[in-house]
C-alpha cells in the first residue's frame, strides 16, 4: 500500500506499459527490440500480481511469490531468445524480422 | 494303435523348411543338402514304420482296416460344425504317406546332384521341404477344411518351385498360370465345402463317409436345378480336384508347369501334387458312390477318361520331352480319375478304387522315374528338345536302362508295376462301362507309343553331334533312378486288393487273363510302331503325320487350348467386362476422391498467403484475436 496512489493509477500505469509492450512487438523490426518489448509485456503484468495481492488481498502473498516467478521465467526466456537470436546470427548475419520469413518453409 | 507319433512325419519336413528359410544366408549349400536329406529320411523312415504297424499289425480289426482319428478343435462355429486340426490315418493315407516320402526322399537326393552350384541352392531344398510339409498335411487331412488349408499350401509350393528361376519371363508366367488356374478351381472347391458344411453339418471325413450317417441318408432333402445339392457340392470339390489333377478343361497349366527345375517336376507335377485331385475323391469316395447313385462320380468318369485320350494324343506330337511326360501324366491323372469314377464300393465290386490307388502308387514310381531320367538327359545335353537328342544310349548306360524300365512300366508290359495296376483299371472299367474301356484300351496303346517315341528319340534314333560329350550324371543322380527303377519293377507285386480298398475289406486279387493278354498285345503293338518309326532315322513318321494333315497341327498346338484361354480371358474378360469397370472406377470412384483432393488443394493456394512468415503479423492476429474474442465475450455477458 503507497499512501496517496490507489490501485487505479497503478493498473492504469502498468496497461500503458503492457501496451507499449505489445505496440513495440508488433512494429519493432528488430529481434532485439521485440525481445525487449517482450520483457516490458512480462513486467507489466508482473506488476499487476503485486498490486493486486498488495490492495486487495493484503494479507496473503501468492501473488508476489508469482511476480517472482515471472521474473524467474522472463529470465530463462529471455536467455533463450537471445542464443536463438545469436544462432540466427550466424546463420543470416542479421536480426531482422523480415530476414526470418525464411523459417516459415 | 498309437498313432502320435504320425504328427513328426509333417512336421520334420516343417521344421527343416523353417530352419533353411530362415538361415538362408548363413548354411552352406553342402550342409543345406544334406539338412534336407536326413529330415526326409527320418520322416520316410516314420512313414514306413507306420504303413507296416497299420497294414501288418494294429490296422485290422476283425478283417477290417480300422480309421484312426487323433485331433483337437481348432474353430468352434455351432456343436457339430467345427473346424479341427489332427491326422487321420486309414489305408489311402497310409499308402500316401509311402508314396510321398519316398518320392519327395528321392528327388531331395537327386537335387543334390541336379542343382549343384545353382544360386539358390538351400532356397530350393527350402521350398522343397514346405512342398514335402504341405503334402503330407494333405493327406493326413481329418476334415474338408483341413485338407483345403494344405491344398493351398501345395498350391503356393508349387507355385514357388515352378517360378524358381525367377529371372526366366517364361518361368514367372508359368507360375502365375498354375496358381491363376488352380486357385480358380480352389474356388469351386471352396464353395463346395461350404454348401456340405451348410446341409450336412459338418466337416469331418468320417461322419460324411459313413454309409448309414445321416450325410449320405438325407442327401435327397434339398434339390437345386433337378440335382441334390450334396451331388452339386460333390461337383464342385471335383472341380477343385480337377484343377489340381489337371484334368480337362483345368489342363492348361501343367504343361507350362515344366520350366521349373526337373525335380519339382518329378516330385509335384508327376507324382504327388497332381494325384491330390484323385486322392481327393478317394478319400469322399463313399459319398461321391452313395449320393445320387453316383451322379457326381459318374461325371469324374467321364472327365478322367476325356483327359486321359485327349492328354495321350496331344503327347505324341509335343517335341518337349517334359511336355510329353506332362501330357502323360495328364493322361495317366485321367486313367485314375476314371478307374475311381467306375467302381462300386462293397467287396470285389470296388476293384475300380482299388485299381486306382494302386495305378496312384505305381505311376508315382514310374512317372517320377521318367521325370528324373528326363533331367538327367537335361542336364547332360542342356535341352529339353528331343531334335537336340538321339544315340544317347553310349553315354548314359544307366538312364538308358532305368528309362527304358520305366517306359516298359508305363506301358503295361508285364511283370513291370504299370501292368498290374493298368489291367486292374482296365477290367473295372470293361465291367461297368465298355465305351469308357475302349477308351481305356486305346490310351494304354497311344501310352505305350509315345513313351517309346520318346525313349527311341533320346537313346537311339539319329546319331546327334554333340559339343560337349554327354555323360552318365553323378551318383547323387543316378542312385534314385536305380532305386526307383527297382520300385517300378516289384511295386507291382504288392497285393493292393488286400490293403486297399473301398470299403477297407480286403478281397483276394484276381487276374483276368484275356483282357490281360489283350492290353498287353496293345501296349506291345503301340511300341512296335514307335519302334518302326523312331528306333532308326527315317521317314515313317513324317509320312504318317503328313496323312494326318490338319488335325496333326491341331494336335502340336494342342488343340489351341491355350489360345482358346487367352482369347476368352484378354479378348472378352478383360476387353469387354474389366476394361469399362476400370474406367468406371477411374473415372468416378477415383474421380470423386481426387476431386475433393484437388479442392482442398485450391482452397489452401487461396488462404496461404496468410501465412508470411513473419512473427509480427502472427502476433498481430493472435492479439487481433484476442481482442475480437474478449468483444465477443463482453457482449454475450452483458446482456
Amino acid at each position: 500500500m503507497i499512501a496517496g496512489i490507489s490501485i487505479y493509477e497503478i493498473l492504469t500505469l502498468t496497461s500503458i506499459l503492457f501496451f507499449i509492450g505489445i505496440y513495440g512487438f508488433i512494429t519493432r523490426k528488430n529481434l532485439i527490440s521485440i525481445l525487449i518489448s517482450i520483457e516490458l509485456i512480462l513486467n507489466a503484468s508482473a506488476i499487476n500480481f503485486v498490486v493486486i495481492n498488495k490492495y486487495l488481498y493484503p494479507e496473503v502473498l501468492q501473488g508476489v511469490f508469482f511476480s517472482i516467478f515471472i521474473i524467474a521465467v522472463a529470465a530463462a526466456e529471455t536467455a533463450l531468445a537471445v542464443a536463438i537470436i545469436i544462432n540466427l546470427y550466424r546463420q543470416i548475419s542479421s536480426v531482422e524480422v523480415k530476414d526470418t520469413e525464411i523459417m516459415k518453409y | 494303435m498309437d498313432i502320435t507319433y504320425i504328427i513328426l512325419i509333417p512336421l520334420i519336413p516343417f521344421s527343416v523348411f523353417l530352419l533353411l528359410g530362415i538361415f538362408n544366408q548363413q548354411i552352406k549349400p553342402a550342409i543345406s543338402g544334406y539338412i534336407g536329406v536326413i529330415g526326409l529320411s527320418i520322416s520316410a523312415l516314420l512313414s514306413y514304420y507306420a504303413a507296416y504297424q497299420y497294414f501288418f499289425v494294429y490296422g485290422k480289426v476283425d478283417e477290417v482296416y480300422q480309421t484312426f482319428v487323433k485331433k483337437t478343435v481348432w474353430m468352434n462355429f455351432t456343436d457339430t460344425l467345427h473346424i479341427d486340426m489332427g491326422i487321420l490315418v486309414d489305408p489311402i493315407s497310409v499308402m500316401m504317406l509311402v508314396v510321398v516320402s519316398t518320392i519327395s526322399l528321392m528327388v531331395h537326393i537327386y537335387s543334390r546332384g541336379y542343382m549343384k552350384g545353382d544360386d539358390g541352392y538351400t532356397k530350393f531344398f527350402s521350398f522343397l521341404s514346405l512342398f514335402t510339409f504341405s503334402m503330407f498335411g494333405l493327406v493326413l487331412a481329418t476334415n474338408l477344411f483341413q485338407i483345403y488349408m494344405f491344398w493351398e499350401l501345395v498350391g503356393v509350393s508349387s507355385y514357388l518351385l515352378i517360378g524358381y528361376y525367377y529371372t526366366k519371363t517364361s518361368a514367372i508366367a508359368a507360375a502365375k498360370k498354375a496358381f491363376i488356374v488352380t486357385r480358380f478351381a480352389d474356388f469351386g472347391f471352396l464353395i463346395g465345402i461350404l454348401i456340405i458344411g451348410y446341409y450336412t453339418g459338418t466337416f469331418d471325413f468320417e461322419t460324411l463317409n459313413n454309409p448309414e450317417g445321416s450325410a449320405i441318408l438325407n442327401w435327397a432333402s434339398t434339390s437345386y436345378m433337378g440335382l441334390s445339392v450334396i451331388t452339386w457340392a460333390l461337383l464342385l470339390i471335383f472341380m477343385g480336384g480337377a484343377g489340381k489333377s489337371a484334368m480337362f478343361p483345368l489342363h492348361i497349366w501343367l504343361p507350362d508347369a515344366m520350366e521349373g527345375p526337373t525335380p519339382v517336376s518329378a516330385l509335384i507335377h508327376a507324382a504327388t501334387m497332381v494325384v491330390a485331385g484323385v486322392y481327393l475323391v478317394a478319400r469322399l469316395f463313399p459319398m461321391y458312390y452313395f449320393v445320387e447313385d453316383g451322379f457326381a462320380l459318374k461325371i469324374v468318369a467321364y472327365v478322367g477318361a476325356f483327359s486321359s485320350l485327349f492328354a495321350a494324343i496331344i503327347a505324341v506330337t509335343q517335341t518337349d520331352i517334359k511336355r510329353v511326360l506332362a501330357f502323360s501324366t495328364m493322361s495317366q491323372i485321367g486313367y485314375m480319375m476314371l478307374a475311381l469314377g467306375v467302381s462300386g464300393y462293397k467287396g470285389i465290386e470296388g476293384v475300380g478304387y482299388m485299381a486306382s490307388m494302386f495305378h496312384l502308387f505305381t505311376h508315382a514310381m514310374f512317372k517320377a522315374l521318367l521325370f528324373l531320367c528326363a533331367g538327367s538327359v537335361i542336364h547332360a545335353v542342356h535341352s529339353n528338345y528331343l531334335k537336340d537328342m538321339g544315340g544317347l544310349r553310349k553315354y548314359m548306360p544307366i538312364t538308358n536302362i532305368t528309362f527304358l524300365i520305366a517306359a516298359l512300366a508305363i506301358s503295361g508290359v508285364p511283370p513291370f508295376a504299370g501292368f498290374w495296376s493298368k489291367d486292374e483299371i482296365l477290367v473295372a472299367a470293361f465291367e461297368n462301362n465298355r465305351l469308357l474301356y475302349y477308351v481305356a484300351l486305346f490310351v494304354a496303346g497311344l501310352t505305350a507309343f509315345y513313351m517309346f517315341r520318346l525313349y527311341f528319340g533320346i537313346f537311339w534314333g539319329k546319331e546327334t553331334k554333340y559339343e560337349h560329350i554327354p555323360h552318365e550324371s553323378p551318383l547323387s543322380m543316378t542312385f534314385p533312378l536305380l532305386f526307383l527303377a527297382f520300385m517300378s519293377i516289384v511295386a507291382g507285386f504288392v497285393p493292393f486288393s488286400e490293403l486297399v480298398t473301398a470299403d477297407k475289406i480286403g478281397f483276394e486279387g484276381h487276374m483276368d487273363y484275356p483282357l490281360a493278354v489283350v492290353a498287353v498285345a496293345i501296349g506291345l503293338t503301340g511300341i512296335i510302331i514307335a519302334w518302326l518309326f523312331y528306333k532308326k532315322e527315317n521317314d515313317l513318321a513324317a509320312i504318317f503325320s503328313s496323312f494326318f494333315g490338319i488335325f496333326y497341327k491341331w494336335t502340336s498346338n494342342k488343340f489351341y487350348f491355350d489360345e482358346i484361354y487367352l482369347f476368352v480371358t484378354k479378348k472378352i474378360i478383360f476387353d469387354h467386362v474389366s476394361t469399362p469397370i476400370a474406367r468406371f472406377d477411374k473415372k468416378y470412384v477415383d474421380g470423386t476422391m481426387e476431386g475433393i483432393g484437388n479442392k482442398t488443394v485450391l482452397i489452401s493456394n487461396k488462404i496461404k498467403g496468410l501465412q508470411s512468415g513473419r512473427l509480427q503479423d502472427y502476433a498481430f492476429f493472435f492479439v487481433g484475436g484476442v481482442v475480437v474474442l474478449a468483444l465477443v465475450f463482453i457482449y454475450i455477458w452483458t446482456n
